[in-house]
Order: C-alpha cells, then structure tokens, then sequence
C-alpha cells in the first residue's frame, strides 16, 4: 500500500514559484515559430536597419553588420501595407517582400481555424490577445458561435475601469450545507486524464487552476500523487468506469463530478487504447499495463433519476461538504435531464456539447451524436428558469469552447460558466493533428504518456502558458463587459438581447 | 436468438498510394547538423521513407501525420509543408475529399475512422449535414455499441407485410404471408450511376455481396450463366420482358431454355423500372415464381410520393427510390434527361413519401429502398430516420476501390486508377472492410441512440435533430444583425 498514491502524505508545493497571474513571457518551446506570413530578405540588402527602425512589432533585428532572419510570427501581414512603416514598400533596395505561408493553410480546420490556433499561441506566450493580423474571434464553422456577433451599445450605459469588474462565478447556489465556492474567472478545465494526457500537462493545469483560483479535472484516470498538493483546485470526476475513484480521492475534492456521458462521444463510453495503458497508467487505475481500457456506457447501476440520486448521496454521505457536479451530453431532452439533476441534488450541470472533447472518438460520433453546445445552452437555461429553478443551479457548458468570444456568447445564451479542454491543449502548442491517440501517443509531447514525449513539455512551461492564456481571456472578457456596461459576468447570463445572428 | 451478425475485417492494402492531403517541401541549403530534426520524427517516417518509381510518389507525403516537429525544429528552416492540389481537386462539392479518403481508409483497414481533439468540420451544411442523430442519456436500457455484450440487430426484411391476419370460422389463418427476403444489414448493392462496372468489379461486388448477405443489382443484360450460380446474391433488374409477355402470364415459360426464365425462376428478388405496364410486369414475373420479392425502381421526382401511394394500392412489395448520385432529384420521368428546378435532396423527398404513407395508413405495408448519395455510415441512419426501411449503396463501393470520383470515364477516358484491371477478390474484401466499417459505426449510433435494431430507427425522427428546429429553438429570440454590422467590420 505504500506506493498507492492515495496513502502518501501532502507534499510542499514545489511550484511556488509558479504563483501569481502576471504574464511570465513563455515563447514557443520548438526552434521555429509558425508564421502567418513569410517574409523574405534578398541579398540586395544592404542592412541598413531601416526596416528595425520602422517595424514597432519586432520583426527585424539586426545583429553587428547583417541583419537576422526576420521574425516572421509577430509581422501583422497584409493588414500592414496602410501603414507608413510598411518595410516592404520602405526597403530603399526593395531587398523585401512578404507572401502567406504555404504552411499556414494546412493548419487548422473550419472550427478551429489556423487564425485561431496561431492567436492561442499569442495568448498563451503573452498573456493578452494578438495585436493584429490574426483573426480570433471567429472560426469558418459557418454556424453556431461563428454567426453569433454581439450587438454593442455605441456608448455603454455606465462607464466602467476594467479594475471594477468581476469576474468570478458562485458555484453552489443550491443554500445547502455544502461549501460556498466561488471561481474568479468563468471557466475551469475539462477532465483529461492521466493515460490520455501527460503528468506534466495535468500538473501545469493544477497551477494554473491555483493561480486563478479556478478548477482543473482529473478525468477518469486516477489521481496521481503530484497533484495532491493543488487538492484545493482539482475536480474528481467519477465517471462510469471507476477508475481511480477511491474514498480518499472523493474526500479530498472540494467538487465531485459524475460524468454520464462526453460531447465527442455521447452514449459510446471511453475507451483508452493498450498502447497508452504504460505501467504507470496501470497502475494508477488499478488494471493491466498494454490492456486497452473500456469506460462502458451509461453506468451500469443508474438507469433513473432515483439511481442518479443513489450516486448522489452515497458521495454526501463520504463527503457531506463537496459540490455535485452532473456532466451529462446533449441529447434532444438534455433540459429534462437537467432538470432531474438539479432534483437529485446537484449543484453544477454540466453540459457537454458534440462538436468538442479533446479524446479520441469516432468520426461519426463527433459529427453526428447529440447536438452542438450552442442549441443546448439556452435550451436548458429556458427551461430551468420555467421550472422556477434556474438560481438555485450552476449551468455550465463545454464542448468546442475556443476563446473568450465563444465564452461570452455562451454566458449571454444561458451559461453561468464554462469548462475548457481543447483550448489548454492549443495553448501547450497542440496543433491539432488528432493523432492523440494512436501509438506512443501525441508527438509534441501533450497527450502522451511515453517517458521521452513527455519530456518535451515542462511543467513551467505548461503552467506559465495556461496561466497567460486565463489571463488574456480575462483582460478580453472584462474588455466585453465594458463595452456591455455591464460590472459583472453574472449580468450577462441569458442576456440573448446582446447577441445578434449573423447571415450565412 | 439468432447467431450474433458480425464481420471479421483484415487489412487489405490499396493497390496505389492514397492521395495525401499535403505535400512536404524542402529547400536548399542542409546544413548536415549531427541531430537532425528528421531523425527526431516519432512516426519513424523518414526511416521508411520509400520512392515509388512507378507512380512517382514520395512515400513521406502519405506516411506524415503532420506533427510538424521537423519544421519547427530544423536549424535552417528548410522543410515545410503546403496543401496537395491533387488532393483538393478529388471528387467534387458532395464527394468531398476528407470523405474520398475516409473511404479510401476504411476500405483498407475495415475500422471505424477515430481520431482526437474533437470534431473539424462545418457547423452544418446542406442534405444529410442539417441533421444529427441523438443520444440518450441515462434513462434507457442498457447497450454498449460495438464492444456490447447485448445484441444490436441491424438486420431488414424486404417485401410486403400484412397489415392484419385474417382467420377463418375454426380459426385457422387464412391470410398468406407474401414472401420476404431478410438481410442482415439494412443496404444493397446497387447498379453504378457511372463508373467501371465490368466483369471483374461485378464479380468482386458479387463476391462482397456474398461475404457480408447483401445483395447487389445486376441489370439481366449483364446476367450471364456463370453470375447464376450466385443468384441468391444478386436482384435481377428486368427491363426486356418481353420474351415472357408472349406467352399468357399465367403458363409458365420453358425455364432453363431461356437465361431470363431461369433468372426469374430462381432468383429472390427481383427489380422493375417504374413504367405505365409494371403492374403487368409484376403479375408476369409472379407468374413465374410466386416467391419472389418484386421490387419498383423509380427515380426521385416531385410526383414520386403519390406514385408510391398509387403502386403500393395496387399492391407493390418494395419500391427502389433513386436520387442522383449527389443525392438529389433527378427529374420528372416525362421529361427525362432534365435536371429538376430546385431539385430537393433525397432527405426532404424521403420524408414526403414517409410521411405520405402513414397518412394513408399505407406505411408498413411497403418496403422503401433509397438510393443516391448514400456515401458514409451515418447516411445509411439518418436515411432510414427519414423513412427509408433500407438504402442502395453505389458510388461509395466504387471509392473503395480507390475510385477518385474523377468522372473521367464519363468521358469516355481511362481509369487513373485502372479499375477495370482490379482483381476480384480483392475487391470484395476491400469492400468487404467497406461494409465491415459502416456496419460497425451503424451500431455505434443504434447504441447511442437506445435502439436495438435498425428496423425501429425507420421514421423515427423523434431520435434525430434537425437543423431548422434547432435554430428556431435556440436562436429564435437572437435578432438577425442589420446590414450596417458588416460594413463596420
């Protein structure tokens, strides 16, 4: 028993130095930047410095008598040729030009556009958006968040600081006994669990929970010990396969989350294939090392909402003061099912749309099943307010959340708060190949367990570029409710009247 | 209950390198450092980087799983990558090229295609892409999909059914119950609306046909002595009947002297075009062999829901309806060779003639066969929610084996892909993992959906969300953003 992660004794937090929400510049971790742009420097060049001199964004540099290779991620491209300090029409030898990278249109897809993909990476390097250039808050999905806009006031009705406004979200509004939490930014992370991601991910979540004084999940995969230290901030998810769900892993978590089903797969279970199961996975999930793993679906004792509310109190009874989270998908009756979580107890439903999830799932499954998170908040959110239920209820959605934009609108469709998974991952540079789940696993090193792969990402750096990215979209969140004149995120919940569809 | 149906694919390698999506391109200027960023590649893919001399293709191309870890890590910047032309110009704006080559895949491997970081595609799109299958939470039986230790039945009965049992005096059953043909997976084979379709891909599709208990539609010209000893495979379309009209429809013609009275006589099913005399054709072809199950085929046009009304009175078994091979109205019969105005997709045309037959009280007295754009697993479902009892899979048989939709033969040139030379047997097991696949992910969304079998998803849209319900429902009280939004942005 001594090695069982769960008898180990609290350890000292080891990332003190990791506190704090400043942005801690954190650049890419691989040699050469992905650019939008490319910009050439023929011999012509005389490096006269007059394009360092002109560029306020850095792109050239020059180094004694010649000047470097340009820095092609921070030139804005095209959007710069109005500007007077456009190094290309400047260049007295003409020495320069400037074209999109061939590489940048393979990246990315309609949902997460590589506009998006390349802003995230800004984000998490800086810790606030892009300055231009990159386009952020819309994907090319042609539909959902993508044709939501807001409709700003041309002068908000009162003048805010952004200082004075808050973000944070009261996660038991139930007025049980359970303990009063309460979140400083609207989000938390999404269960990813050990085996599917990295030690060294989940503990740069853990920090960057802490630091924001936010959530991250364990995802069905067990707690690993590290993560013990940041108990405060991690969710346990009981999910339907158990593993990893122990009295001590439920008694330490301020929130206990039943996962009844994922967006990307509703209704298929989980399923983490042998080559990921290493010793280690095994053994924190208390099964064979190389064995695929099946989480069945549903859980196999709970085919009611009684049974649901079984599950339920079994977790008060070991654990009277944590919150119940529900994390269910979105079937046509998700509001009913909300409905009969809020009546079992739960304090947080949490709905989980189609068009995310960060595992591996069926192609078909992550098209077709269930409806995309758009449709499902303001379907619930209507309907709990009909049954009169709606304060008494955290409504949180997930599922292809990409930014602080899709975050907001989904905050005015309905939402309280929002859970992230992809996101943190484009944060840690995942350039979304979808290989997380073949072989040794993701070759940048995010989701995997392979002893090398893991090592490409430290948890510094992970936890520093999760942190920035909050960061930015705290900054972009607060730069919304500005414009909205509204003092809080909890004014925008349901408020449709601020969005406006756009055409198709 | 009966044997568990199940398909045992194995991988069966393509016989040309799969299009890849991207090509690498690398510069001038290696600077020979000892660790190169290529020796780093986790996919082994510079190791068994291959030339084909032949195709003139660069195995890394295909091999790439476009991590991009050598681009970002060689010291000079020299490799990059940039989207294949080739690539984009497959198929066209229905064939996709992600769905080409989701076919391509599950051809060779017979696996559900998977993959990580959630779904990349559009929001919605036009036909089968304004809907989605749904899910049911925690209230239903329970069902575990594809790894299941419950049994997900996908298998259809073709013909006509009785709407009531009739008895006599002494109760005793009076009614006949017409003949049924049952297969184990809700789709046929049918007929290519072009493509090569000569003996060897016939034999071969025959040969799947067999291997999987589908059957594939011949046309009787193509019908030859050999084909007959797979007959229970194969639907006959019977077009020149005339040979029989001859004689009085009730006298049975000299069988084993006429190829078409020998088909007739033995096979199970058996396919009509739609036409003035096909009651006639029927009660001929019935008069042969009264255990056949004779099936309509007609094209979907904007009078095809009262004809099915009309024939299915007049007492038809199963009626075939076909859309283009984009999955849209073709035009009306009268006017052939005519696209439609406005054609609808074959989605909107099946819930009509569904809809219509339920109305008459006609509906489970029929069987309905939809054709045209069936070209991935999750059409065959949302299909059958339409209204379908079973679709006709076509173009997508010819994909897998390695089709680019490039409709060349259409014009008379040759096959880039030469598929009239393609060994049989290596079709049908290319198609053979093709169905393997389909079949599979067919009972992932059953599952997910709480259905035990596919013959209860027909009709069923209260299991399926539509893209203009859900709009009105979510959105409907989002105002629509003034023309002056976009001139701002």
């Amino acid at each position: 028993m001594s090695e069982s992660p769960q008898t180990l004794t609290i350890q000292q937090d080891s990332y003190a130095h990791l506190r704090g929400r400043e942005a801690m510049d954190t650049p890419s971790r691989f040699r050469n930047r992905v650019s939008k742009y490319r910009v050439f420097r023929s011999s012509a060049c005389t490096a006269c410095n007059k394009c360092a001199e002109l560029c306020p964004y850095g792109v050239h540099v020059r180094s004694g008598d010649r000047m470097l290779r340009p820095r092609e991620a921070f030139c804005i491209g095209l959007a710069c040729r109005s500007n007077d300090f456009y190094c290309i029409s400047q260049c007295p030898e003409k020495a320069l030009s400037m074209a999109l990278n061939p590489l940048f249109e393979t990246m990315g897809d309609a949902r997460w556009s590589a506009d998006m993909i390349l802003a995230t990476w800004v984000m998490a390097e800086t810790g606030d958006v892009p300055s231009g250039g990159l386009e952020y808050e819309f994907g090319r999905s042609g539909g959902g968040f993508d044709k939501l806009a807001f409709d700003f006031p041309k002068k908000p009705a009162i003048s805010l600081d952004e200082e004075e406004i808050d973000l944070s979200v009261e996660l038991n509004r139930s007025g049980d006994e359970a303990e009063r939490i309460s979140i400083d930014i609207p989000v938390y992370g999404g269960g990813m669990s050990f085996g599917s991601v990295s030690e060294h991910t989940i503990l740069g979540r853990c920090i960057a929970a802490r630091n924001w004084n936010t959530f991250t999940c364990t995802g069905e995969g067990g707690y690993i010990e590290s993560i013990v230290p940041f108990a405060k901030h991690v969710i346990t998810q009981v999910a339907t396969g158990l593993f990893g769900v122990r009295e001590e892993t439920i008694q330490r978590a301020r929130i206990i989350e039943f996962k009844y089903a994922q967006g990307a797969k509703p209704g298929l279970g989980g399923h983490l294939l042998g080559d990921k199961v290493t010793p280690q996975v095994a053994r924190m999930r208390e099964a064979v090392a190389g064995s695929s793993l099946f989480s069945p679906f549903p859980f196999h004792s709970v085919y009611s909402v009684e049974d649901h509310k079984k599950h339920v109190d079994w977790i008060k009874a070991i654990t009277p003061r944590s919150l119940i989270s529900v994390k269910v998908s979105t079937p046509t009756d998700v509001d009913m099912v909300a409905v009969g979580s809020y009546y079992a107890g739960a304090h947080i439903v949490h709905i989980d749309g189609s068009y995310g999830g960060t595992g591996a799932a069926p192609d078909i499954a992550k098209k077709n099943i269930a409806m995309p998170i758009e449709y499902a908040i303001p379907k619930v959110h209507k309907f709990l307010r009909e049954e009169g239920v709606r304060d008494r209820i955290v409504l949180v959605a997930s599922g292809g959340l990409r930014n602080p934009w899709d975050i907001a609108k989904a905050i005015a469709l309905g939402a309280d708060a929002v859970v992230i998974g992809t996101a943190e991952m484009v944060a840690l540079e995942c350039i979304r190949c979808a290989n997380c789940e073949s072989g040794r696993g993701c070759a940048r090193g995010i989701a995997t367990t392979d002893p090398e792969l893991t090592e490409l990402i430290q948890v510094d750096y992970a936890a520093r570029r999760l942190s920035n990215l909050y960061l930015a979209w705290s900054k972009e969140l607060k730069r919304i409710l500005k414009r909205l004149g509204m003092r809080s995120i909890r004014e925008l919940v349901g408020r449709t009247d601020c969005l406006m569809r756009l055409r198709s | 209950m009966p044997k568990k149906y199940h398909i045992t694919a194995q991988v069966m390698p393509p016989r040309f390198a799969p299009v890849p999506k991207y090509s690498m391109i690398e510069k001038e200027g290696c600077l020979g450092c000892l660790q190169c960023a290529k020796r780093e590649c986790v996919y082994d893919v510079y190791k068994n980087r291959k030339f084909d001399p032949e195709q003139m293709i660069d195995s890394i191309d295909y091999l790439c799983k476009n991590c991009l870890r050598c681009i970002q890590g060689c010291k000079n910047q020299i490799i990059s990558k940039m989207c294949n032309p080739d690539y984009q110009a497959l198929g066209d704006e229905y064939w996709k090229p992600a769905l080409i080559s989701s076919l391509w895949d599950q051809a060779t491997s017979g696996k559900i295609p998977v993959s990580g970081a959630g779904y990349r595609g559009p929001f919605s799109g036009p036909g089968f892409d304004s809907m989605w299958t749904d899910m049911s939470e925690i209230v239903r039986p329970t069902r575990d999909g594809i790894h299941g230790r419950e049994y997900i039945s996908t298998s259809v009965d073709i013909g006509r059914k009785l709407a009531q049992l009739d008895f006599g005096p002494r109760g005793e059953l009076l009614s006949v119950a017409p003949p049924l043909v049952e297969i184990p997976v809700p789709f046929i084979f049918d007929k290519l609306p072009f493509g090569v379709m000569n003996e060897n891909v016939r034999t071969g599709l025959v040969r799947a046909a067999e291997i999987v208990g589908t059957m594939l539609v011949i046309p009787q010209s193509d019908i030859d002595w050999k084909l007959m000893a797979h007959i229970d495979n194969i639907i006959p379309l019977i077009t020149a009947l005339t040979p029989i009209r001859e004689h009085d429809a009730a006298s049975r013609p000299q069988t084993g002297e006429s190829l078409l009275g020998e088909i007739i006589a033995r096979a199970r099913m058996i396919e009509l075009e739609d036409g003035p005399d096909v009651a006639k054709q029927m009660a001929a072809v019935k008069g042969i062999n009264p255990s056949v199950v004779t099936c309509i085929r007609m094209p979907a046009s904007k009078t095809v829901a009262g004809r099915v009304e009309e024939l299915t009175r007049s007492g038809a078994e199963v009626i075939h309806i076909i859309a283009d091979w984009q999955g849209e109205e073709t035009c009306d019969p009268a006017e052939t060779g005519h696209a439609a105005p406005s054609p609808r997709f074959i989605k909107e045309v099946l819930r009509e003639v569904h809809l219509n037959l339920i109305d008459k009280a006609l509906r489970d007295e029929v069987t309905i066969i939809a054709g045209g754009g069936i070209a991935m697993a999750e059409h065959v479902a949302k299909a059958i929610i339409c209204g379908a009892d079973l679709v006709g899979v076509d173009m997508a048989l010819e994909v897998a084996l390695e089709c680019r939709m490039c409709k060349r033969c259409l014009h008379g040139l040759s096959c880039p892909v030469t598929i009239e030379a393609v060994d049989s047997e290596w079709a049908a097991l290319r198609i053979r993992n093709l169905i393997c696949s389909w079949h599979s992910q067919l009972i992932e969304v059953l599952g997910a959906m709480g259905i035990r079998e596919v013959r209860r998803l027909r009709g069923e849209v209260g299991r399926a969300l539509f893209f203009e319900d859900l709009e009105k429902e979510a959105f409907g009280d989002v105002r629509i953003a003034p023309d002056t939004y976009y001139s701002t942005r």
